[in-house]
């Protein structure tokens, strides 16, 4: 296990139990995430990976535990996050540009402010499409893109994304993620990303963290310290290779072996 | 153009039934009969002030009807533990033929504009409120949760989100809660108290056998109704551009 002394954790997770139903998902879960990393979270379906972003996110109540952002709670910072279905998760009835500005408002900043993060965010992620559109007529891809603008946009302490390019097609899903690979590791954003694609999760995760089935316990935490920016080339790199080993092998083991 | 075609044709019939005599000429009128008296009541007669007050009855109930009904329906739906404990009530006076209330409104209110207007605001807020609380109630999660995350007070998320994503269901319901104040408001000027408005000229015209301005005042009636869900319906789209997207 990579340690990580209390100082250096975004976030800390202490004695997590969720149980639904009588049924645990969580006995006793506990997690440190360093400042700046992004940590791919892998696991079987229902092994509760939504249920741990959303308990974090503050999106759900814990039954016990401590769930702490550098020592405050979630209602103390800001974070953000990135739904799997952008559909449902932008409001369609604000233009795109609004639907990321509509956080900015909330916190209360100035309109020049507002839109100097519109604007860097939209170099950032070399935004070609029209801001001003409704959601509705963008691409899927462009919609999902508009999505992790929105939760970019409050420059947040913890970025979390559920699956954020499962519903896209796979040239859009390998765009978006040089793309985010990129404006994250610049803004040195701390992320917690759950992923169904193993692949995806070596590619983008400074560390991986594979999950057991319920009740849900840490499989193993593998390292994944390819050199970034992670490229096409990357997938085929022998260290890229030998992690990708690693975990189908801790996967057959320890989740579908079970 | 098909309408203006079904509605040619159907004056046509009528015509052709007036030709030939099907009904007695007193019941029966002449199309024509029945627009030259009929434009003789609005010019000459107190037939565009009986239109201006049932509008007025109608908007005025409507009005009332959308401020009781709307914030009402929008409480109910984002608290769905109280709305189903009040579902049955709001169901049971939903079936209720608002006319059945005339009575009660009567003693409460009187003999006069009151009653009118509150047995029509009555019937039309509990259609409007309905439909908002489901509106609500059908509102997606994920948009609520987006909203608290990204630090939106609970009295924000009712604003910023639910009442857009009940607004489609909210015209439906204001669709229907406005024909069916123009339905109370026409009934309470034929039989509560009243000199004047649509009901109440139809009511005077047929106890005169003025049948000609009878059925004129009937087609007024239902041009009225006809403008009033066309309004909504057009309302509907321009406003509600996102829905189904
Ligand atoms: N609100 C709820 N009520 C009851 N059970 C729930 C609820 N939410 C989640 N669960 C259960 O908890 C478990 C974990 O769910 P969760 O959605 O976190 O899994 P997941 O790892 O995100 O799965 P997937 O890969 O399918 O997204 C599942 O077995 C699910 O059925
Ligand atoms: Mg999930």
């Amino acid at each position: 296990m990579n340690a990580i002394s209390p100082r250096e954790a975004a976030l800390s997770v202490r004695g997590l139990r969720k149980a639904f139903g009588g049924v645990p998902v969580y006995d006793g879960f506990a997690l440190d995430v360093k400042r700046g990393d992004i940590l791919a979270i892998f696991g079987p379906n229902g092994c509760g990976k939504s249920t741990l972003i959303n308990m974090a996110a503050g999106l759900l109540p814990a039954d016990a535990g401590e769930i702490l952002y550098d020592g405050r709670t979630v209602d103390e910072v800001r974070i953000g996050y990135v739904f799997q279905n952008y559909r449902e998760a932008l409001f369609p009835w604000r233009r795109a540009a609004e639907n990321i500005r509509y956080p900015l408002r909330r916190m209360g900043l100035k309109r020049a402010e507002i839109e100097r993060r519109l604007e860097a965010l939209a170099a950032d992620f070399r935004v070609r499409f029209d801001l001003n559109a409704y959601p509705y007529s963008l691409s899927g891809g462009q919609q999902q893109l508009v999505s992790i603008m929105r939760a970019l946009a409050v420059e947040p302490e913890v970025l979390f994304l559920d699956e954020p390019f499962s519903a896209l097609d796979y040239e859009t899903t390998l765009s978006l993620r040089t793309l985010l690979q990129q404006v994250l590791k610049a803004r040195k954003t701390t992320t917690i990303l759950v992923s169904h694609d193993l692949e995806e999760s070596i590619v983008l995760a400074d560390r991986i963290l594979m999950l057991t089935r319920r009740p849900t316990l840490v499989a193993d935490d593998i390292a994944v310290d390819l050199a970034w920016p992670r490229e096409a080339a990357t997938l085929s790199a022998p260290d890229f290779i030998a992690i990708k080993a690693r975990c189908l092998d801790v996967f057959t083991r320890a989740v579908a072996g079970a | 153009m098909v309408p203006a075609g079904g509605a040619a044709g159907f004056i046509a019939l009528w015509w052709l039934a007036v030709l030939l005599r099907l009904a007695d000429p007193v019941l029966l009128p002449s199309p024509l009969e029945t627009f030259n008296d009929t434009a003789k009541s609005f010019t000459q007669g107190p037939l565009l002030h009986d239109l201006w007050r049932t509008v007025t009855r109608t908007v005025l109930s409507f009005l009332v009807a959308c401020a009781i009904g709307v914030p009402l329906g929008l409480l109910l739906g984002a608290k769905e533990s109280i709305y189903r404990a009040v579902e049955f009530v709001v169901d049971f006076f939903r079936s209720t033929p608002a006319s059945a209330l005339f009575p009660l409104f009567l003693i409460l209110f009187g003999v006069g504009e009151g009653t009118k207007i509150a047995v029509a605001a009555f019937g039309a807020a509990l259609v409007i409120l309905f439909n908002a609380a489901y509106g609500v109630m059908n509102a997606r999660r994920t948009r609520l949760l987006a909203a608290r995350v990204m630090g939106a007070s609970p009295l924000r998320v009712v604003f910023d989100v639910m009442l857009w994503e009940a607004m489609p269901q909210i015209l439906v319901g204001m669709r229907s809660g406005v024909s069916l104040a123009l339905v109370i408001v026409v009934v309470a000027e034929m039989f509560i108290g009243s000199t004047d408005g649509l009901g109440q000229r139809v009511i005077v015209a047929q106890s005169l056998f003025e049948s000609g301005l009878m059925y004129g005042v009937i087609f007024v009636a239902g041009a009225l109704g006809y403008l009033l869900n066309l309004t909504f319906l057009l309302l509907e789209k321009r406003f509600i551009h996102w829905a189904g997207k």
